[in-house]
């Protein structure tokens, strides 16, 4: 009887998802804990690149506020703001901003400022430049974005907060201009917009819980992931 | 079909029916994450675990999936193993499980391993479906790593560069920079490069099948018979 042969067929597909999903779940369960761990153990190696362990002594990854504000690149989606105290009082802030005028893709930045508005540091944390060509702003291939320490919105003045191409002070690379310059451009908008709100920056109360954190951590991923799922086809 | 011995399984999947050189499957991972030996080596590792999981699985419910419904459960038993070392892979290999990102869930795509499935572990013997995919899963890696070495030499002019990234900071002598201050060649990094390595490979080995076949006509002249 052919429905008897459906049946039995759906049950039995029914059966491998029940198991299939039981296998996953509990190897999420059985990992959660350590990913959550290494997210959090990369998010500190890399601020710590900019601000020293021994210069700050609060928890760097529980003390940020979002901002969503137009005028800090890629402030639309909101910016995850790091802010580093020493005996309670302000050291620095790490702005995770993000770049859309690179060659192709978001450059997602961490833009660490102290206190009085010079930089302490700028790193890369993703990109999607041609590598070889774009990927010098990355500090493993090159030293061009070390160059950023301890200049500041004054130091060059506006005119010198471009690419040599353009007349301001800082290297382009070779057959590479339009990544180091949307690079310098989110460094300049970054300070800009320091110096305009520093204090509410480090006024403003931290995001609630650990739980919000990872809420708002998750669609970031995703939103990361989108460009490469589409270019990825499977085959 | 049933009777196909161990040393033809074996033979079949690391060279005469080599998964990347011959059937020419799982070519989307296979072009995009070589750009380094250790990129490569982690892809084809994680999809030598998927392969030897579900063929294991797919060889020991053959008799008790009805072939209706044989591919859906084929694919949820993959799925279900690639989420699985997806997850493992974050929590032990977390920087090299940022650097091939999107491409180990996509491993559930690689035609490959739903091909071994359908094509060997359905219809046969659990010890032979482990060892199909074991050598199957291997010739994979083992081309993986070649084309992921070859255009790291010629695109970076280094060698198993973010070696500690897969075997902890103890493996970092492993990295070796083989040309001081080298340019770069761009072509071997990007996409293309990946395709006009294949070819070579692919070249290499048809020539190498070409030499062998004539070397036997001389001494023996029997009548070659194909497989794959």
């Amino acid at each position: 009887m052919p429905w008897r042969n459906m049946v039995i067929g759906a049950l039995i597909l029914g059966l491998f998802s029940v198991v299939g999903t039981g296998l996953v779940a509990l190897t999420f369960k059985g990992t959660a804990a350590r990913i959550a761990e290494n997210e959090r153990q990369s998010l500190l190696r890399n601020l710590h690149q900019i601000i020293a362990p021994t210069e700050h002594d609060n928890d760097l990854d529980s003390d940020l506020i979002t901002v969503t504000d137009p005028a800090l690149p890629g402030g639309n989606e909101g910016v995850k703001v790091y802010r580093a105290r020493l005996g309670g009082q302000p050291v620095a802030a790490v702005l995770a901003t993000r770049s859309n005028g690179g060659y192709s893709g978001n450059i997602r930045l961490l833009v660490g400022i102290r206190y009085n508005g010079t930089l302490a540091g700028v790193r890369v944390v993703s990109h999607k430049e041609t590598p070889g060509l774009g990927d010098g702003i990355e500090a493993e291939r090159s030293d061009w974005i070390l160059g950023f320490s301890g200049k500041s919105l004054h130091n060059p003045e506006e005119k010198g907060w471009k690419v040599k191409k353009d007349g301001g002070q800082f290297d382009q690379f070779t057959g590479a201009t339009v990544t180091p310059r949307a690079v310098v451009e989110a460094v300049y908008q970054t300070l800009r917009y320091y110096q305009q709100h520093r204090e509410a920056l480090f006024a403003e109360a931290p995001d609630s819980d650990d739980d919000d954190e990872h809420d708002d951590q998750h669609p970031d991923q995703h939103r990361d992931q989108h460009p490469d799922q589409q270019k990825a086809e499977s085959d | 079909m049933s009777d196909i011995s161990y040393a033809e399984i074996s033979r079949n999947g690391l060279w005469s029916n080599n998964v990347a050189l011959v059937q020419v499957l799982g070519l989307c991972p296979l072009l995009a994450v070589t750009a380094t030996a250790i990129n490569g080596l982690g892809l084809g590792l994680a999809t030598l675990l998927v392969l030897l999981c579900s063929n294991v699985t797919v060889s020991l419910i053959r008799n008790l999936v009805r072939p209706e419904i044989r591919i859906p459960v084929f694919v949820l038993v993959i799925a279900s193993f690639v989420t699985a070392v997806e997850l493992a892979m974050n929590a032990f290999f977390h920087d090299l499980y940022k650097v091939l990102g999107i491409f180990i869930p996509l491993i559930v795509t690689n035609c490959a391993i739903l091909g071994r499935a359908e094509a060997f572990a359905s219809r046969n013997s659990v010890s032979r479906s482990l060892l199909d995919a074991l050598t199957m899963g291997l010739g994979f890696t083992l081309i993986l790593v070649l084309l992921g070495t070859l255009r790291e030499l010629v695109g970076r002019g280094t060698l198993f560069s973010q070696a500690h990234m897969m075997f902890g900071e103890a493996a970092r002598w492993l990295s070796v920079t083989v040309i001081d201050d080298y340019q770069g060649f761009l072509l071997a990094i990007l996409p293309p490069g990946a395709f006009i390595g294949l070819g070579l490979l692919i070249a290499l080995k048809n020539l190498i099948d070409q030499r062998a076949a004539a070397r036997q006509k001389i001494t023996a002249p029997v009548p070659q018979q194909a497989t794959a």
